[in-house]
Formats: structure tokens, sequence, C-alpha cells
């Protein structure tokens, strides 16, 4: 009974994915709303965007599940996760967003100028975004294998599918409303059950959680103190190079518009993550005799059915599978998005038309692989890694590009080889299990302490010993970067004066306007 | 296992796409034959190559920089001890042995900046050990003008050097000469910018004046609004900075256009539009798309007595926003198209396109041109597709 629910509430969820994807549009047809509709999007709308793409399957199934597994420590997670704003707006929102940068390789080549630099952001973008990617499919074959029998691969295949096709086919031609729709979605799909959850608890007499940590379950690392510090310096600094959270800020009208954004994503973010430690709680009590690892994330999933029952219970669990589903979609869709775009541009050998369509299908396939390959992990953990090399790399370039003169095209790329690829190569060894135990095990698998410094140190030293490299249009890109729009001066055709033949033309069209208009007497309307 | 697997999947993914990448542009670039053929087509094919090199700076004019960098494949080019390049004034490089010889170049070569020809001298340096005894000078010509001179050194006399100096030289003359046509170039699209600027004026100006006119009587308020609204819209078009705009700016700018437009024809015209709204903020050339929707105006009311429907739409394709504009008016042949588009379509119609296909190929590259879908009776239907960044492009 509660699969045909959730069947249907699954289905619901992709249909208006792509309904919305494909017809949300702004369309007018008469005069007064024309200016409506090329108004551009405005903080709250593009804040609830950015936070639908970004609340993954970590977000709402993984933070439960440690939390029930192995208590109030989890806790950092979803602090790390909002806190990442924090930073973000206060170093890189705004220059980034005057930066007109689209993605992290555009700000690297618009910023150093240097195709060189921009190539190996492209590779890293790439790399973060499958990481990223892997955990959402997995997370969606859990959740079908949960709730309806489905065979684990099944879930992952068909989330890659929905995505490929809605946006190889151009389904997706506003992301922006898609997004917001699904924050909303997930948000409802927490917020209401877990309203009925705790009217259940409240029913039962408020039985007591017990909060320590239960016998049965191992110590989550050796060295819970490091592994947190760990999770703290990915998490706090990784938040700013995930590739798909980056591109959401483009649609900003402007930098004040972008720093706006990111304080309402602040709200937004930090209001969705109170919920998910109450289902960890809660299922410390209903659903205490769930098997160890990976389906600990099943717990969201679980809790209405067993806390309450009967026809409510799998009503509200169909609702909180579509909010799941939601989750894998929304992250999954702006994150091939972002690793398509990157690849048609920088990393496919490009010949007349470039294909994105044909990107997608790539973008997709490599993680579906690893998804289907590797399994028992913690969507929470495999997600750490990911924010984990983005911190190691994109971090070290977004600050010192847009905070530091000196930076030079030989010190980012230092930079990003040795923090990102320490912190890549760490990620590979733990995944592939060779290392299990010890502060071996401890430094591979939380890198970020020790790989972010080393990313800053590579490119500030390798800087300075090339003072020689600095880009000649440094000064005027970080004029650009950090006066405010109103501010800038008027004629700012060209960049920064290198040597280009376009932007010589100080007063163009000073003189043309009263003067040439006699010459053309036929081109006109009649 | 599965874990095993996993890494050697991360190992071997990127390193396929290196692959991949490195095998795509060897394919791409043409084979370089080090061992092909004899030996003579075998030091063509080197000469070829060098000269290939050495082209390059030279496209971007005779500076410092420039010279600089040819230098060093020029004076492999001609084998010679040390070489140097000067413009009327100054030294602008020397490379090779023996720069203390820079400081009496310009007396030896004063003469050819005047006669414009081939001139040897004799190095007259004091230190014997010094190999350079011997230079060949010849003029880097440009319109008839030396714009600077080519000085080859050698431990002696040589009939050969002179020879292949003076072919060099006038190589180089024809590059330099491709600079400054490059730079014409340029020039020349910057006055067509400014001649479309001011072509929308006369007529248009014109058109909405009496249009206005019309309302004064009879719908003051409404007069009052279109005359704001005509403000505003020569204020955008007659901006005098920045050759960049928003795509939210220029639409708000089609906006006011069309609401002037529609005081004339009233009902005649409706037109929809269709935003995603992420591309708004799309940077791109200034006054790209108005053009276009004056041509859909245009082409659909004329000689149609019934309504003509324009749709503008503006949607989000990766890293490009695509911007399409369509009308359902009397269309065009598709031979005649081409021919306007080749710039050979006579004053009457489409400088405008035309304008604009070779503002959007300059900016963003050949594969950023216009696409116009046309036929007789059919309707138009224009694609603009827009990078959502490119190095230099900024929007104000």
């Amino acid at each position: 009974m509660s699969q045909s629910y959730t069947v249907t509430a699954v289905t619901v969820v992709v249909l208006a994915t792509v309904l919305v994807g494909g017809f949300g549009l702004r369309i007018s047809r008469t005069t007064s709303d024309f200016y409506v509709a090329s108004r551009s999007v405005g903080p709250g709308l593009n804040a609830a965007a950015i936070s639908g793409e970004y609340l993954s399957a970590a977000s709402f199934l993984g933070v439960a599940g440690l939390v029930l597994l192995h208590g109030p420590d989890m806790l950092w997670y979803p602090v790390g996760y909002t806190a990442g704003y924090l930073v973000l707006l206060v170093f890189v929102a705004a220059p980034l967003r005057r930066s007109g940068a689209y993605t992290l390789p555009d700000f690297a080549e618009g910023r150093l100028e240097s195709r060189a630099v921009r190539r190996l952001v492209s590779v890293f973008v790439v790399g973060a975004g499958w990481l990223y990617l892997v955990p959402q499919l997995q997370g969606a074959g859990l959740t079908l294998r949960i709730l309806t029998g489905a065979p684990d691969w099944f879930g992952g295949v068909l989330v890659a599918l929905v995505v490929v096709v809605a946006v190889a086919a151009g389904g997706m031609r506003s992301i922006t409303f898609v997004q917001a729709f699904q924050y909303w979605l997930k948000l409802t799909a927490l917020l209401v059950p877990a309203l009925f959850l705790l009217l259940a608890w409240q029913g039962d007499g408020r039985p007591r959680v017990d909060l320590g940590l239960t016998g049965a379950v191992a110590d989550r690392a050796d060295h819970p103190l490091y592994a947190t510090y760990g999770l703290i310096v990915a998490t706090f600094l990784g938040t700013m190079g995930l590739p798909h959270v980056v591109v959401r800020f483009y649609t900003s009208p402007n930098g004040r518009a972008a720093r706006r954004t990111t304080v309402f994503v602040l709200a937004l973010i930090g209001a969705f993550y109170l919920l998910p430690p109450v289902y960890g709680a809660l299922g410390r009590l209903y659903v205490a005799e769930l098997p160890h690892g990976a389906n600990a994330d099943a717990a969201v999933l679980l809790l209405p059915e067993r806390a309450i029952g009967g026809l409510g219970g799998a009503l509200l669990g169909a609702l909180v599978a579509g909010g799941a589903f939601a989750a894998f979609l929304s992250t999954a869709s702006g994150l091939t998005m972002a690793v398509a775009g990157v690849l048609t541009q920088d990393v496919l050998p490009s010949r007349g038309v470039r294909h994105f369509r044909l990107a997608t299908p790539l973008a997709m396939a490599v993680p579906l692989g690893g998804s289907l390959l590797v399994s028992g992990m913690p969507v929470a953990d495999s997600v750490g890694m990911a924010f984990a090399v983005s911190a190691s790399s994109f971090c070290p370039l977004l600050v010192l590009g847009i905070w530091w003169r000196r930076l030079t095209p030989p010190g980012a790329i230092a930079g990003l080889l040795l923090g990102g690829g320490l912190a890549f190569a760490a990620t590979v060894i733990t995944v592939s299990g060779t290392v299990r135990s010890g502060w071996p095990h401890a430094l591979l698998a939380w890198p970020a302490v020790w790989s972010v410094p080393v990313g800053f140190l590579a490119m500030i030293l390798v800087s300075l010993a090339t003072r020689g490299r600095i880009p000649p249009g440094t000064n005027a890109a970080m004029t650009r970067f950090h006066l405010p729009e109103a501010l800038m001066p008027g004629a700012r055709g060209g960049p920064g004066g290198a040597g280009g033949p376009t932007g010589t033309s100080g007063p163009t069209g000073s003189s043309g306007a009263d003067s040439a208009g006699g010459t053309s007497g036929t081109g006109g309307v009649r | 296992m599965s874990g095993a697997a996993l890494a050697v999947l991360i190992v071997l993914g990127p390193l396929l796409l290196a692959g991949g990448f490195v095998l795509g542009r060897r394919t791409a670039r043409p084979e370089r034959t080090s061992d092909v053929g004899t030996p003579v087509e075998h030091a063509t094919f080197e000469t070829l190559h060098t000269a290939s090199l050495a082209a390059p700076p030279l496209r971007a004019g005779l500076t410092e920089e420039s010279a600089r960098k040819a230098a060093r494949r020029l004076r492999s080019l001609l084998g010679t001890d040390a070489l140097c390049l000067t413009d009327r004034e100054r030294v602008l490089a020397w490379d090779g042995l023996g720069e203390h010889h820079g400081r009496h170049v310009m007396d030896h070569v004063r003469t050819l900046l005047d006669s414009g020809r081939d001139t040897a001298f004799a190095s007259g340096c004091g230190d014997l050990d010094c190999p350079l005894r011997w230079a060949v000078a010849a003029p880097l010509t440009v319109d008839h003008r030396v714009l600077g001179t080519l000085v080859a050194y050698a431990p002696r006399e040589s009939a050969v050097l002179a020879r292949a100096a003076g072919e060099v030289a006038r190589w180089v003359s024809v590059q330099l000469e491709l600079a400054e046509l490059d730079r014409s170039r340029t020039r020349l699209i910057e006055a067509e910018i400014k001649a479309l600027r001011a072509q929308i004026s006369p007529h248009f100006i014109f058109n909405s004046l009496a249009a206005i006119a019309s309302f004064v009587r009879t719908d003051p308020e409404r007069a009052r609004e279109l005359l704001l609204e005509f403000a505003d819209f020569t204020r955008y078009s007659f901006r005098r900075h920045g050759d960049f705009t928003t795509l939210a700016d220029e639409l708000h700018s089609i906006d006011q256009y069309l609401a002037l437009v529609r005081a004339r024809f009233g009902e005649r015209l409706s037109v929809t539009l269709q935003v995603a709204p992420e591309v708004l903020p799309v940077a791109m050339p200034f006054l790209c798309l108005q053009p276009l929707v004056e041509n859909a105006v245009k082409h659909g009311l004329e000689g149609a007595v019934t309504r003509s429907r324009i749709t503008i739409s503006a949607l989000d394709a990766g890293a490009e926003a695509e911007v399409v504009i369509e009308d359902d008016g009397v269309g065009m042949e598709p031979d005649r198209l081409r021919r306007i588009l080749r710039g050979e379509g006579g004053a009457s119609t489409g400088i405008g396109l035309l304008n604009v296909d070779e503002r959007l190929r300059q900016v963003y590259g050949d594969e950023y041109g216009l696409v116009i879908e046309t036929g007789v009776d059919a309707g138009t239907k224009i694609t603009v597709r827009i990078p959502k960044y490119r190095a230099g492009v900024h929007g104000t």
C-alpha cells in the first residue's frame, strides 16, 4: 500500500520538476507586463534557488542518519554546511558577481589572464562535481530500495536519466524557478512530517531521547576532535567553490544583490537545518534497530511509518520520499549543468559548434559508474570529500584572487595542484579503503586541515617567487571586483589596457550622433 | 573490491579525458612532418614553420614587445649571429651577440630611413674579437612609408645574406601591412557602430514625434507617457560610454521602442516576450537586439493589412544565452538575405542586420554570428547566441 503512495509521490516530483523547468518562463503579451518580465531576479527568489540546489541528499538524509548513529557531535555538519555561506558572504559573493564570471574557469581566466590556469581549474571543477554527484545517485538508489524494494541501482539510474533527458533536451530553460520550487518542496517535505512526529512523540508521553553514544556503534573515527576540525575547515571554506553554487550567483543583477542573496540563503538554509536533527533524535527512539552503515541514511524515510503508522504514516512517508527525490534531482541537475558547461567549454576539443547536449551524458556517466561501483559510505561523508577538494583548491584561488594583488598564474597553478591535488589523492586513497585506522586514516579521510594551508602556502610562496608574472590587467580587475557598480567610471570597454585594439575607443559616438545622421536616409521605419 | 575499482575509475577517468583532449588537439593540428621528403623539402618546411611562428607577434604591429618576440624567430630564419629591429627613432629589439652595437645602429640606418633602399655597412667595431664585422639593413615599409629597419650582422660580407635580409624584410613588411589592415577594420567597425546609433534616429524620431503629436489633444496623458518613453529610449541609444550593456537593459530599451511603435500601429502589432530570468544579467554588445526587433517590426507590418505577431524569447542554454526574435511577416528570399549579409545588398535594407552580425563575430568569434531562417511569406526567425562570459566583455 505505502509503496504505491511512494511511487506516486516520486512520479509527481519528477513531473513537476520537468514541467516547471520547461515552462517556468516569464511570459508577457501586453505592454504593461513587459517590464515585469524583463526585470532581474530578486534576492529572495535567487536565494531560494541557491538553497534548493544546495540542499542535497547529504542534507536531507545524511545529517539525520549521522545524528542517529553518532549523536550530537554530528551537529557540526549542518552548522558547517550553513556557515560556509557566511564565509562566502564576507569574502567572495559581491566581488565574484562583479567579476562577471559565470563559472570558476571564467573567474580564473578573467583574473589571471591565463589559459593554462583556466584549463586546470576546469579539471578541478569537473572532478569536484563528479565527487559530489556520486552520493546523490547513491542516495536515490537507497531511497527507492528502502521504500519500494527496487534494486539498488535503479534509483541512481532513474535520477541520472531524468536529469540527462531534461538538461540535454533543453528542458531546463529556466532553472531558477525549478530550484526555488525544489527548496520549498524540500522544506515542506521535512517540516510537515516533523510536526506530526513531534505530536506523536507528545502522544507517547515524551519518552526521553538518549543522546549519548549507543554502545553498539563503534566510534566514528580514532581521532574525533581532529575529524571535527577537518569537517569544519572543509565545509566552512569549501562552499564557495562548489560549481553549482557559483553559477547561481551570476543570476543576481549586481554585487550588492549577490550579497543580499547570500544573507537570504543563510536564513533559508538555517531554517531547513533545524529539521534533520529532529529526525535524528526521534530516530533513536523509533527506528533504533536500524542496521548500521549507509542504511542509517534511511532513518528519515522510515520514521513517519514507524512512529505514526496507518494511512497517515504512509502518506507522510510518501511526502518525505518525494522531498528526498527533489533533493537528488535538484542537486544532480545543477551539478550536471555546471559540469557539462565546463566540459563543453574547456575540456572537449572544439570543432565548430560546441555540443552542450553531448557533454551532458558524459557529465553524468562517470559519477553513475562510480555510484554503482562503490557503496557503503554514508552520503554525508562522501559529500564531505567534495567539500575538502573544493576548500583546498578553489578557496585559495578565490580568496587570494579577490584580495591579493600579487597572485600570479604560476602561483595559482602550484596552489591548485598541491592543495587540491593532495586533497583529491587523499580522497581516492580513503575511498579505495587501503588505509583503515589510526592517524593515517584520520589524516586522509579529513584532509582539509592540512591541505587547505598547503594550497594557500603554495599559492603565496610561488606567487612571491614569480613577481614578474603578475598579470598586467590586475589593477583593472581589482577595481572591477571591489568598486560598487554605481561608482564605476562610465567608460570601461576593454580589459584594462592589455593592448587589445578594441579597448581604445574612448569617446565613441560623441561626434557621430548629429553629423552622421543625415547620411543614412533609407534605413529606419517608414 | 568495489573501493579499489572506484579508485581505478577515478584515476582512469581524468587520464582518459586528458588523452582524448591531447589526441583531439593533435588530429586537429596539421601533421608536423619531421622525417618526410627530401632534405630540400625538409629545409623548406623548417623555414615555413619558423616564418609562421614569427607572424603572430608581428600582426600586432611594430612595438617593442612584438619586435622582441619576432626577432628571435627572424634570426633563426636568417641564420645570422645577430639581428636588430628598429623603428624610425630607436632600436626596438636586439637578438643575438654584441648588443653594444645597438648604440650605433641608428647612425648607420639614417640614410636608409629616407631612401628606403637596402644598404650594407661595416660595423666598425673596435673589439677585434667581435664576430660582427659587417651588416646589411633593409627597410620595413607599409604603404610606401618606411616604418623601421631590419639589420642583420655577419662576420664578413655576404651577397646571400644581403639578398635574404631583403626578402625577410619584405615579408615582415607584408605582416605589418596586415596588422595595419586589422587596425583599420577595427576602426571601420567602430565607425559602423556610430553610424548605427545615428541611423535609428532620424526616421524613428520623426515617426515617433508624429505619433505622439496625434495624441496630444485626444489623450494628453498618453502623449506625456510616450514622450517620457521617447526620452528614455533616446538617452539609451545615444549613450556615449561603453561598448557593452546587459540583456536586461537591452530588453528594456526594446520595450520602450515597442511602446512607441505601438502608438503608431496600435492593435496591428502584437508582441510576446518569453524570458528565462537567469540570462538577464548577461553582458552583450550595445544595441545588438534593437535593430533585429526593428527589422522584425518592419517585415511584420510590410504590406500586411492584418495583425502581425512578433515573438521575442531569451532562454538559458548552459554557458550561453539564446535570444530568438521571430515575426510572421513577408519574410525574404534566402539569396537576397545572403547578399545582404555579405554586404552587397545595397543601401536600402539590412545595414542593421549586417552590422549586428559583424559586431557579434568580432566580439565572440565567427561561430556566434546571426542565424537567420526565412523564406518568402514564411516569416523570419533570427537566433542570437551570447556567451555568458567572455574576457573583456563587461556590461555596464
